[in-house]
């Protein structure tokens, strides 16, 4: 039912676990709807320097979470804002239909943690 | 290695079973209505595949009637006992236990005018009797309660009952398609007007399953045609799958004691180990349980990570969360349970059958609690659920 890369971003998921020098932390969904997922990046110069993540959720959930960190790695802020659902998910080799939900929940929490960063930056608490 | 541990979902054909089947594909084509010997040989192969079904629940050989499938044989119960009755009420009886097969069987009499009322079960999974008899009105004909749960493996109190149903004169249906063939079931000592079964249930063919009606109960057919099955089940019948469905009912009712006491103690070793594990909830009852059930919810992770997990160590599991279904919801049978649904995700069901062995479930204890620990270590709740306890509704995003 899952793509070859789906299997492997699910089996080998890449960035996971807490950072808690994050610069940005982004959560989305919740665990009565069956998903979750915390992301959190390190921003220097405007660039996504790292990021983790970490997911309560199914097979596609946790692939689509270990794809965005892999994709938003070494972007500018702009450029990871930019990225689509629609974008994760082919990056993935597409998802089942009754699975695409599931790439909002990566896009979703990337601009979370993103404006979370700029909020942050805004209020000076760096 | 490879464990299948999924034998709710179905069972493999045993090799005696598809022999005693090939025949009725090539040489011995016959229709079992024609006269001449190709017919005869059909209609007798049915026949006693009929005597066979019949041993193995002890019921009389004219109270079986074969149908296509469990789900077939619920349909015509309800519908057919309904429809039957309609004019000495309109109310049914079914529980929140119940296969989607009665379930929205209840909800199309619904729509046709009939009341239902959806008892709910206990925690563990047990519809209380007494809450049966409370549910019964005068309009009352009908009520269906499933025998064994095919999601959390509870056996239910059918012949209690029954006795409440006899003493209103109220039809009886249970669904026993997780349970014939996999326990004893006998038709008279549960006292039931009508039961449902399925062939590939117990090691026979898929596409073959039957109806036990008591005989002097009317009922209205589901498919009208010909005169096959007494003319309450028309089309030509599928002899193969019939006769496939007889042989593996007399393997059964001759191998069950001892396979089920076999089954009953590699699921005991199964249950006591995993719930070693931290934050694992057993569902279901304890003790009045099918023998090869094991279901449990682990909590901080999802179901069907845990199925893909599994299956890439060639372990065959079943799950009631939501992501693994279809419709994306979460099992109606666990939530109606009281198990919130947040944790219900986390269900992971395993179903053991005739061909498991000690090894297959030492090798799944030994890979299952490091799959846990490896999804556990990716869940934003691995310390717990925090401030997320209480959860709370879902509210699906487009």
């Amino acid at each position: 039912m899952y793509s070859k890369e789906v299997m492997d971003h699910f089996m080998n998921p890449r960035n996971v676990g807490e950072m808690p020098d994050a610069d940005g932390v982004g959560t989305e969904g919740n665990p009565v709807c069956g998903d979750m997922m915390k992301l959190f990046i390190k921003v220097k110069d405007n660039r996504i320097e790292d990021a983790k993540f970490q997911t309560f959720g199914c097979g596609a959930a946790i692939a689509v979470s270990s794809m965005i960190t892999e994709m938003i790695k070494g972007k500018t802020l702009e450029e990871a804002m930019a990225i689509s659902k629609e974008q994760v998910a082919s990056a993935l080799g597409g998802l089942p239909p009754q699975k695409m939900h599931c790439s909002n929940l990566g896009a979703d929490a990337l601009r979370k943690a993103i404006d979370n960063y700029r909020q942050k930056q805004a209020s000076g608490t760096e | 290695m490879e464990c299948y541990f999924d034998h709710v979902a179905t069972t493999p054909l045993r090799p005696e079973v598809l022999n005693a089947m090939m025949p009725y594909f090539r040489e011995e084509f016959g229709n079992p209505l024609s006269i001449y010997p190709l017919g005869t040989t059909a209609r007798e192969a049915v026949e006693s595949a009929r005597e066979q079904v019949a041993a193995l629940i002890n019921a009389k050989n004219a109270e079986i009637i074969f149908t296509s499938s469990g789900a077939e044989a619920n349909n015509f119960a309800l519908r057919g006992i309904a429809f039957a009755r309609q004019h000495e009420g309109k109310h049914i009886i079914v529980t929140r236990m119940e296969h989607h097969s009665i379930l929205n069987s209840a909800r199309f009499l619904e729509k046709m005018g009939f009341t239902a009322t959806y008892l709910p079960p206990d925690k563990y999974g047990l519809i209380d009797p007494e809450a049966v008899k409370k549910a019964i009105i005068d309009e009352t004909i009908l009520i269906s309660v499933i025998d064994a749960s095919p999601e959390v493996g509870t056996i239910e109190p059918i012949r209690e009952i029954a006795a409440i149903a006899r003493e209103r004169n109220i039809t009886l249906h249970t669904d026993a398609v997780a349970s014939v063939g996999n326990i004893p079931v006998d038709v008279k000592e549960l006292g039931v007007d009508l039961l449902s079964m399925s062939a590939h249930q117990f090691n026979g063919p898929k596409g073959a399953g039957a109806l036990y009606l008591r005989e002097g109960q009317r009922i209205i057919p589901l498919i009208f045609g010909g005169i096959q099955e007494g003319g309450r089940r028309a089309g030509t019948e599928n002899v193969s799958a019939i006769v496939g469905m007889g042989r593996a009912a007399e393997i059964s009712k001759a191998e069950l004691p001892l396979r089920v006491e076999n089954i009953r103690q590699l699921r005991d070793r199964l249950i006591k180990d995993i719930m070693k594990i931290e934050d694992v909830h057993f569902t279901g009852h304890p003790e009045k349980r099918l023998p090869g059930h094991a279901s449990f919810c682990v909590e901080y992770i999802e179901g069907e990570g845990m199925l893909l997990m599994l299956a890439a160590k060639g372990i065959y599991v079943a799950s009631g969360s939501a992501c693994t279904s279809k419709a994306l919801k979460s099992s109606p049978v666990l939530l109606s349970m009281g198990i919130p649904t947040h944790v219900a995700h986390g269900s992971v069901v395993f179903t053991l059958g005739a061909d498991n062995t000690e090894e297959q479930i030492e090798y799944a204890l030994e890979e299952f609690p490091r799959i846990i620990k490896r999804l556990r270590e990716l869940s934003p709740f691995a310390k717990g659920w925090g401030d997320m306890e209480e959860g709370g509704t879902c509210i699906p995003k487009k």
